[in-house]
């Protein structure tokens, strides 16, 4: 398991690159990213505040409870805190599996846990300046039930 | 004990840490010792249904004891991802 916080960008292609290569036996590799997204033209920044410590324990955690639940070779995960322009990388998921089904579904389960259990707050700011904290979706909450 | 606060919870507050001393049983015990402070907690713990504890870096529940617990953190609604 390789689970990142940090400042600083990373390059998609090359984490995914490099996570594909060093699978041994594994016939699926998934990857999942989340961009800052900027509907109306509005957005100047995106900032991600979160709890040091428990971020890492959280995703090495939901880590260890994807592998346990699904057919999974490897997982690795990348967040990103501080200050985002719209078009940035803010994180990524990559899971690997012997076959696709597992390595989709542990993907999903992964994100589902990060978006609603990961102690990380993002906060939305605009081009004139007002910010505004961004609400969680009860439907993202929803999705947990699932699992 | 620390005290930690995240997003708005912080702001509302003015301040991201503080060691408190309490003899609080429960979270919910250390809640409404807060709320007596200052206007400034009342308004942060206003509506506890909006909010999440954890209790030494494990998310936990309003009604869980405190004993023990060395670091407390209350937030809104993670929005990871």
């Amino acid at each position: 398991m390789d689970i990142r916080v940090q400042s600083d960008t990373f390059d998609l292609g090359h984490e995914a690159q490099v996570f594909a290569q060093r699978q041994q036996g594994m016939g699926a590799v998934v990857t999942f990213s989340g961009i800052v997204r900027d509907n109306d033209q509005t957005l100047q920044a995106m900032e991600i505040e979160q709890y040091p410590g428990m971020t890492l324990s959280q995703l090495q955690s939901f880590s260890a409870q994807a592998r346990d639940r699904f057919s999974l070779g490897d997982v690795l995960v990348i967040h990103r805190h501080g200050r985002l322009k719209p078009g940035d990388i803010i994180m990524m998921v990559a899971t690997s599996a012997p076959h696709r089904v597992d390595a989709f579904q542990a993907a999903e389960f992964l994100m589902d846990y990060l978006k609603s259990r990961a102690p990380f707050w993002k906060r939305e700011i605009a081009k004139d300046g007002s910010a505004t904290w961004v609400d969680a979706k009860s439907s993202d909450e929803d999705l947990l039930d699932r699992w | 004990m620390d005290v930690l606060y995240f997003a708005w919870v912080r702001e509302r507050i003015g301040l991201p840490k503080e060691t408190i001393d309490t003899s609080a049983v429960t979270v919910a015990d250390l809640v409404e010792e807060l709320r007596a402070r200052e206007e400034r907690y009342a308004m942060a713990f206003s509506d506890i249904s909006a909010l999440r504890v954890a209790l030494d870096q494990e998310l936990s529940e309003f009604d869980a004891p405190l004993d023990g617990v060395r670091e407390v953190a209350f937030f809104p609604p993670m929005t990871g991802g």
